[in-house]
């Protein structure tokens, strides 16, 4: 756990979104939210079903076109058309290439074993030398308990196993922040644990992380801010045991108390 | 009848040899053209089709619209209208071409326009087989990929079309068992395929019985293979996908 303070110390600006817009056709689903995370932070953002936070973290990587807004990656503006879509495929791609994004369903590719699902994008993307790949690909496994599951393909692993699998895949990339959107909800509750530990310790060695999550307690250890979801809007944000200690608006307390 | 008796037997070998006076080399040499006519067809097929599916699942309306009457107008209409149709169209288009830019105009090899004809048949079936094939892989694996930055013809190349394979190959294996039987088609333009050699030497010798039955015995031995062959390529793609018929 970290204060306030580390949120706001010097250390450069990793995502910024300002002023950010979504809608889907009619559907208005994030009106105007805003979101600064420097290296090393942890910013875990909660709120109910259908709050808009998968939309939220998907637009920082553009696999959802924000209606209007400002994203800003490392420094780097994603330069948008007037009505949000990327202006500029390749940018989109290089700057997706520094994020690394774990979902809710693994999405480990079925086709390739563990190994091959980790060493592609770094050989066949990023032009990394396969040795080079298959050794850190290998480092990582160990790393994540998978060591001897490098030659098996997804579908004989545990779900836990498969998230492990997919957070080194992410990892492998050796992104500059980690993106992860409910890891855990498609787990059963005691293959739950070891994703987090592996997420806590990513934590541990300052790896600056937007996380999307309904486990509260888990938040509340490893974040340094807090973002508090309503209905499209931010309803209440800050550090996490202020938040979740002391929150403010009538809305958060209920939601506290619903998922306590 | 050729059939009865010994005398009749040593006869049927004898039409068979492969050496004149026998015409097994005839009936080899029909297989093998029509073997290259499937094969050329089937692949402009291949080619067609994965066209056809991404410019069906991801391209403009334009697009989409002739597609749409492409596989509409192919598939409707019977294969030996068609091969009849686009035989006698494209030898003359491509003679009306030849001479309007001031050359003389040539024989088309019957190789060449077969496998066009037919390709461009399967090229219809191949687009809707690709197409649901490629809407079955889970959008979550082409999303990964994307999230990665992984460039659009990368990530076709590497994940969605050897991931749709498992969910297309059925299909295709329909579609190339199709393509050898419809070479015979190609015989009403007396291109010399496996079906048009054999009434020749049918023709010739009056041993009909004998030699459609070769030909119905090499056009099955063509068909075994073939499913042989698919069934292992089959196994190929659905590496790491835990089989449904193991837990019974
Ligand atoms: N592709 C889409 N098309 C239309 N509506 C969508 C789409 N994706 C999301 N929505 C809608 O946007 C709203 C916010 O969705 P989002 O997935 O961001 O919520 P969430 O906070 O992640 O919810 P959950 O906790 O259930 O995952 C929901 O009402 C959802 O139905
Ligand atoms: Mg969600």
């Amino acid at each position: 756990m970290r204060d306030d303070t580390a949120s706001r110390s010097p250390s450069p600006e990793a995502i910024r979104i300002e002023g950010l817009h979504k809608s889907f056709g009619p559907l208005e689903v994030l009106k105007g939210v805003d979101l600064v995370a420097h290296e090393g932070d942890v910013v875990a953002i909660i709120g109910g079903s259908g709050s808009g936070k998968s939309t939220m973290l998907r637009c920082i990587n553009f696999l959802e076109t924000p209606s209007s807004g400002r994203i800003v990656i490392g420094g780097e503006e994603v330069r948008m058309r007037p009505d949000g879509s990327p202006a500029d495929r390749r940018q989109i791609e290089r700057l997706r290439q520094s994020l690394g994004m774990v979902f809710q369903q693994f999405n480990l590719w079925t086709h390739k074993t563990i190994l091959e699902n980790l060493i592609e994008v770094p050989v066949y993307v990023l032009g990394t030398p396969k040795d080079q790949a298959v050794a850190r690909a290998e480092r990582l496994l160990a790393r994540v308990g998978l060591a001897e599951k490098a030659g098996a393909y997804p579908a004989f692993l545990s779900g836990g196993q498969q998230q492990r699998a997919a957070i080194a895949r992410a990892l492998c990339m050796e992104p500059r922040a980690m993106l992860f959107d409910e890891p855990t909800s498609a787990l059963d509750p005691e293959l739950v644990g070891e994703v987090l530990g592996v997420i806590r310790d990513l934590a541990a060695e300052g790896r600056t992380m937007i996380l999307v999550t309904h486990e509260m307690k888990f938040a509340r250890e490893v974040s340094s801010h807090v973002i508090y979801l309503h209905n499209g809007r931010i309803e209440e944000e800050g550090p996490p045991d202020r938040v979740f200690g002391d929150p403010k608006s009538d809305r958060l307390k209920q939601f506290l108390k619903t998922v306590a | 009848m050729e059939l009865i008796g010994a005398a009749g037997a040593a006869s049927t070998l004898d039409l068979l040899a492969y050496s004149p006076p026998g015409w097994g080399a005839n009936l080899l040499r029909g297989l093998w053209n029509s073997i290259l006519i499937a094969g050329g067809a089937f692949g402009l097929g291949l080619l067609i089709g994965i066209f056809g599916a991404y410019g069906k699942l991801y391209g403009g309306p334009v697009l989409r619209d002739l597609l749409a009457v492409y596989t509409t107008v192919v598939r409707a209409v019977p294969e030996l209208v068609l091969i009849l149709i686009l035989y006698y169209a494209v030898t003359d288009a491509v003679n009306q071409a030849l001479i309007a830019f001031g050359h003389e105009r040539i024989q088309i090899s019957g190789l060449a326009a077969g496998i066009v004809v037919l390709g461009f048949v399967q090229g219809a079936y191949a687009t809707e087989v690709l197409r649901g094939a490629i809407l079955a892989v889970p959008p979550g694996q082409i999303e990964a990929a994307r999230a990665m930055g992984m460039p659009a013809t990368l990530l076709a190349r590497r994940i969605t079309l050897p991931l749709m394979l498992s969910y297309a190959i059925p299909g295709l294996a329909n579609l190339w068992l199709v393509a050898t039987k419809d070479t015979a088609l190609l015989a009403v333009v007396g291109f010399g395929e496996l079906t048009q050699e054999t009434r020749q030497a049918a023709g010739a010798t009056k041993a009909y019985f004998t030699f459609f039955m070769a030909a119905g015995a090499l056009y099955l031995t063509l068909s075994l293979v073939s499913t042989y062959l698919f069934a292992r390529l089959e196994r190929h793609a659905r590496r790491g996908q835990p089989s449904v018929g193991g837990a019974r």
